[in-house]
């Protein structure tokens, strides 16, 4: 019995209920599998770093579960190959630090601990809103709104510079 | 004669005294690598998205190679590009 994760990317194109109902799919699937399903986290709709089918955005679905039989991760990354509707999917085994990052994460409190690393990258971070802005020319309210990440400041601002 | 204030160096001389490096996963107790992170990522690439070597990032082997796999899995999922230019 492990943690395990699995984020996949949903084609961008799909209506909003076609994704949501991908990704419940996949909710399901695992639950019917006798998984446990600690958290489901809708990451949005992202740029991608490059183009995957010639799409540049994709939505991002993360899904932590605790499974019982290993045949059920095989038995899902089979059917989201075969899924159009997948884009690119990734499954990681968790461990126990990696457990109880994202219990943390979800508590809110990984802003804390992530500025205490950032202090050495503040010039990195300073200098990235100008870069993360210039590359997204369509409007994404989607992705600005929810996003779970504790985003440094100057990037949020940029982001409703581009709502506007 | 002049005082001490008045000393000009031709050349920077702090330049020689190289700073010591650390590992910043065992110097703040982070335990984990986020892969869905790229913000945080960035740190450990060059201009290309190349990761950069131990040497550079003062990591210690342990953290190196998660960071190394960190970089990957983030690339896999299209959060950070494997090749680019002017990423930073």
């Amino acid at each position: 019995m492990r943690n395990h994760e699995v984020t996949f990317i949903v084609d961008p194109v799909l209506s909003g209920d076609e994704i949501k109902a991908t990704a419940k799919t996949y909710n399901d699937m695992l639950v019917s599998g006798e998984a446990t399903i600690v958290n489901t986290d809708e990451m949005g709709l992202r740029q991608l770093a490059y183009p995957i089918k010639k799409r540049t955005t994709g939505i991002y679905y993360c899904v932590e579960f605790t499974q019982k039989s290993p045949d059920l991760i095989n038995k899902m990354e089979l059917a989201m190959r075969r899924d159009e509707r997948i884009m690119r999917f990734l499954t990681v085994a968790l461990d126990k630090y990696g457990i109880k990052y994202n219990q943390d994460k979800r508590d809110g409190k990984i802003g804390k601990a992530k500025k205490k690393i950032s202090k050495t990258a503040q010039a990195a971070k300073a200098n990235e809103p100008a870069k993360k802005a210039a590359p997204k020319p369509a409007p994404k309210p989607v992705a600005a709104a929810p996003k779970p990440v504790p985003a440094p400041a100057p990037v949020a601002v940029a982001a409703k510079e581009e709502e506007e | 004669m002049a005082s001490r204030d008045d000393i000009k160096f031709l050349s920077n001389p702090n330049i020689g005294s190289n700073r010591q490096k650390y590992c910043r996963f065992r110097k703040f107790g982070i335990r984990y690598i986020d892969y869905k992170d790229p913000d945080f990522l960035l740190q450990f690439v060059n201009e290309q998205g190349k990761i950069l070597p131990r040497r550079i990032t003062g990591n210690s082997l342990k953290y190196q190679r998660k960071v190394a796999t960190a970089i990957k899995r983030c690339r896999h999922l299209a959060m950070m590009p494997y090749v680019t230019d002017l990423l930073k």
